[in-house]
């Protein structure tokens, strides 16, 4: 059976490093953006000939700041990946944009370049936290970017960072039905985490700022899924809420262990390949793996067959972060190896005893009371 | 060289409590006879496992052979016999001071006398030996020397108007000290022509030279290629090398009445070697051995075991390297359901058991988990059957039980006035009871009987603690009694874990059962499910702690990205729970096994 694909484009730069962030984004002065379209455009047309036409799911413009891209290279991208891929119906075409002015103005070129979902930086809704996290944009750009996007695409999600040092309940309570407010069919609602290597991690460790403890982040984060989930959000991954139908399709195919692409800097892929399932891993510095896409087509590093063990593993500790939970007939068609082989039945029965775990209809969730505790459950129960 | 008269050889120890400068005036005889230049001499030489380790010094005997030209224009021979001043050594100490004729005892111009001095003066008096009083620190603003000679004859009942009054720091009056040994020692006593009596005092092994013998000649002459009869054990072996400390080691054609010195003869291990034993000549025997010792027996037993349990076979050759230097530490294989394997160590006591285990971790790079210490009881069986019992996991059933017996020590303790009280109540919560309380100057002196395993459960830390390092302490082992013991159990979601259960008195146990399980609900880090910690006599809860679930653990943002560092991330985790200790669905962090093993009652 032919999986779907899923595209992901990485686009690398930004215009400043925030704090918190600790994925492959870069600050250049001086930027050629022709010259990585054309090598996105080359490693597109390279991946294209090894997995051949299958059929395309969705794209996803992530960074880095995507909407530093001029809308007339995500529209090449979108041209060229659906030429190589036959697009699926409903093929979803996500980008991810920063809500600063300057961003926002080109709001409707990416609709008209085929983009039909937005995913809106926006962080916070309260000025003190977005100097906090070192955002460029203010409360009230964020608030006419939603505006202005809301009328240009069909789909809409933006970001949140809450449980910020000294956030109480109330006052994310107050922040959270604002943005549930202004929400149209999906939001990321994330708990603040300090990343190694982050600016975040430094003031963290040399004391700077506290977090909230662990109570306290139980409560905010239950507070988060009820309050969205009464606006009609519900939680349907740990940090995703959507509305019925509304749930990243994108996403999904991580989440469901699905084949997936990833080009630009840094990005990374599972691609069925004959019998394999191979992780793929691109060079991470932006100007190299351009250099080695112009030299030899694309930028990859190296690449591994996925064991079934490791397959399972992957397969298990992303679908638990799903409120579906994970279908077992396709766990055993992923990674050929039987549910029963790839968990530890003692603690298996105590998960699910202490309904962390539900298993029926032959799917494993995790319930949320699990999916709270998910770091500390996987890896006892996955062998 | 070894011709030296006896007239002109003095054999002697120091006697000193810890930090009374017993390792600086040492360093000082040495520097002040020239045994090492300026260069080699580096600070507290008898104290230095580097040095010895690199230029063949040893600290094992720690002993050293000093040339002085006293004032009556003589040089004589100086063998400086070093002793361990802890109470865990109480044995070595003894064996050390039968090896001389005298002794300087060290006293801290100060502090005054403490408890190990006594203990320490008490077996040099045992052992007749002339004791010259040596008054330290003198230079410090502190130093009160009438006072402390005082105390030095009410309390050990030695006259100190004639005290060599000293600063081993700087040097004031070495002289003044050595002419004391070559004046007021005995010079030792021995015939060079009766058949050979050497006492064997210590053994040590050497990665080049084998089996190393420290010994002290008494009579006849010991020489490179004699047979000689090691006198109880009746082995013969031929020597290969005889020699003296200076303090390198420096090989002698042979060894006369009175000296001290070394002999190797290609033997394997120390345990070839009978601590105590008479060595003498093959062909021509001494008729009768000289007084031996008592073998020393291990009071303070634990399991030891590697925190990772690949480590196994490491600590295995680890503990036999060292038995090889140290015959008086015994091991043997066990296995526990909550450490996996390991052995059951015995040691002389509680020092002597952290010396072990830090030689393990410092000199093996080994990461070991030690049980509770628990001491050797008498358990008298219903049929009849008398066995000694050191590990709580081999104690029978109840019914099986007649009645049971554990040992006794006689504690001497010396803590200034005000913190008596402190110390008392320390004591009598240890069941203790009082023999003497005697006053010295300001300071006072208890006696007391106390239970040896009240005081191998951190007693000596608690001391420490009560009196602000004040107190000092020093003990001898003072027979069985009969006791009211039970074990107690320590269940992690019922399961027991064999590792924390302990042996204690009836009226104990329930108190610190709770203090166990209270501390352990502190250490063990929240977990995915909740967690009941109970302790238990038999079938019978005794105290019950619960530990809940963690509430929130789970990484915010994960997508394609991010699969393989977490999924990394989580072969490093599983990886990281090997070195836990899986009980059911619970798993317990080795820190938090060391924690409550280590913890205050």
């Amino acid at each position: 059976m032919t999986e779907p694909l899923a595209l992901y484009v990485h686009w690398p730069f930004c215009r400043s490093k925030c704090p918190y962030c600790d994925f492959n984004s870069h600050v250049r002065d001086a930027l050629d953006e022709p010259r990585f379209a054309r090598a996105l455009i080359a490693e597109l047309a390279w991946e294209a000939a090894r997995l051949g036409p299958r059929p395309l799911a969705s794209i996803f413009f992530g960074g880095g700041t995507p909407s530093l891209m001029s809308p007339d290279t995500v529209h090449a991208l979108i041209e060229a990946a659906t030429r190589h891929f036959p697009p699926l119906d409903g093929l979803e075409i996500t980008l991810e944009a920063n809500p600063t002015s300057v961003e926002a103005a080109r709001l409707a070129g990416y609709r008209e370049a085929g983009v039909n979902r937005l995913s809106l930086g926006v962080q916070a809704l309260d000025e003190p936290a977005l100097r906090f996290l070192g955002r460029q944009h203010s409360a009230d750009d964020a608030r006419a970017a939603l505006e202005q996007a809301r009328a240009l695409f069909p789909r809409l999600s933006f970001d949140l960072i809450y449980a910020r040092p000294g956030q109480t309940l109330a006052e994310w309570r107050a922040e959270l039905e604002r943005a549930l407010a202004i929400a149209a069919d999906h939001l990321s609602l994330y708990q603040l985490t300090i990343e190694p290597g982050t600016t975040f991690e430094a003031q963290y460790r040399a004391g700077r700022f506290t977090l909230p403890d662990e109570e306290e982040a139980a409560a905010l984060y239950d507070l988060t899924v009820e309050r969205a989930a009464a606006s009609g959000l519900a939680a349907y991954e740990v940090s995703n809420f959507a509305q019925p139908g509304a749930e990243s399709r994108h996403n999904l195919a991580y989440w469901t262990y699905g084949d997936y692409a990833g080009i630009g800097p840094g990005a990374h892929g599972r691609l069925s390949l004959g019998e394999r399932l191979v992780a793929t891993r691109r060079h991470r510095a932006p100007e190299p793996w351009a250099e080695r896409v112009e030299r030899a087509g694309h930028g990859s590093t190296e690449e591994e067959t996925l064991s079934p063990r490791t397959r399972a593993r992957e397969m298990l500790l992303m679908g638990l972060r799903l409120a579906g939970g994970v279908d077992l007939a396709r766990l055993a068609r992923r990674t050929e190896l039987a549910f029963e082989a790839c968990v530890d039945p003692v603690i298996l029965r105590a998960a699910l005893d202490e309904g962390y775990l539900v298993l029926e209809a032959e799917r494993l969730s995790a319930t949320a009371a699990g999916r709270r505790r998910l770091d500390a459950l996987l890896p006892r129960l996955l062998v | 060289m070894t011709d030296t008269p006896l007239a002109r050889i003095r054999n002697f120890s120091i006697i000193a409590h810890i930090d009374h400068g017993k390792s600086t005036l040492a360093d000082r005889l040495i520097q002040a006879c020239g045994a090492l230049t300026d260069r080699e001499m580096t600070n507290q030489v008898l104290d230095n496992m580097e040095l010895e380790r690199e230029r063949g010094i040893t600290i094992k005997a720690q002993t050293v052979r000093l040339a002085y030209r006293a004032k009556d224009g003589q040089t004589y021979a100086l063998n400086l016999m070093d002793t361990p001043g802890h109470v865990d050594f109480a044995y070595e100490v003894s064996r050390s001071l039968a090896a001389c004729e005298g002794s300087l005892l060290v006293v801290d111009a100060s502090q005054g006398v403490e408890a190990q001095t006594l203990a320490n003066v008490y077996q040099a008096i045992d052992a007749n030996h002339e004791i010259v009083p040596v008054l330290n620190k003198i230079d410090l603003p502190a130093a009160d020397p009438e006072r402390v000679k005082a105390q030095i004859e009410d309390v050990i009942g030695l006259p100190a108007d004639d005290a060599v009054m000293i600063s081993a720091k700087t040097g004031l009056n070495i002289e003044g000290v050595l002419e004391a040994l070559v004046t007021r020692l005995p010079p030792p006593t021995g015939d060079a022509s009766a058949p050979l009596k050497a006492l064997i005092v210590d053994s040590w092994y050497d990665a080049y030279l084998g089996v190393v013998i420290l010994i002290r000649v008494k009579d006849g002459r010991i020489r490179k290629a004699q047979k000689i009869r090691m006198m109880a054990r009746s082995s013969t072996h031929i020597v290969e090398q005889v020699g003296l400390f200076t303090p390198k080691m420096v090989a002698v054609d042979d060894l006369g009445p009175g000296e001290m010195g070394y002999l190797t003869a290609a033997i394997k291990t120390v345990a070839d070697i009978a601590i105590g034993d008479t060595i003498t000549d093959d062909r021509s025997p001494a008729a009768e051995p000289l007084p031996g010792f008592k073998p020393s027996v291990p009071v303070v037993w634990c399991g030891l075991y590697p925190t990772d349990a690949d480590d196994f076979e490491k600590l295995r050759d680890s503990l036999a390297k060292l038995r090889l230097n140290d015959a008086s530490f015994h091991y043997e294989a066990e296995t526990s359901a909550a450490l996996g394997f390991g052995f059951r160590c015995g040691f002389l006591g509680m020092l002597h058991l952290e010396i072990i285990q830090e030689r393990l971790s410092r000199e093996f790079d080994l990461d070991l988990i030690a049980t509770a210490p628990s001491v050797v009881y008498r358990l008298h069986k219903t049929n009849g059957e008398t066995i000694e019992l050191h590990n709580p996991a081999d104690m029978p059933d109840p019914s099986q039980i007649d009645r049971m017996e554990e040992p006794w020590i006689k504690a001497t303790i010396l803590v200034p006035d005000d913190y008596l009280g402190g110390v008392l109540t320390l004591c009598n919560a240890r069941r203790g009871e009082q023999i003497d309380l005697t006053y010295v100057g300001n300071r006072a002196m208890a006696v007391y009987r106390l239970p040896l395993n009240e005081v191998v459960f951190d007693f000596y830390d608690r001391l420490k603690s009560i009196s602000r390092g004040y107190a000092s302490f020093d003990y001898q082992m003072d027979g069985y009694a009969e006791s009211d013991l039970v074990r107690i159990s320590i269940l992690v979601n019922a399961d027991p874990v064999d590792a924390l259960s302990f042996i204690a008195h009836r009226s104990v146990a329930e108190n610190r059962g709770r203090a166990i399980c209270a501390k352990l609900k502190e250490l063990i880090p929240r977990q995915l499910f909740k967690i009941a910690i109970q302790a238990a006599i038999g079938s019978r809860i005794i105290a019950r702690e619960t530990l809940g679930a963690l509430s929130k653990d789970v990484t915010a943002k994960c997508y394609g990205g991010d699969i393989t560092r977490k999924r990394k991330l989580l072969e490093k985790q599983k990886e990281g729970k090997k070195r836990m200790r899986q009980f059911g669905k619970v798993e317990i962090p080795q820190s938090a096994f060391l924690a409550a093993l280590k913890m205050d009652a």
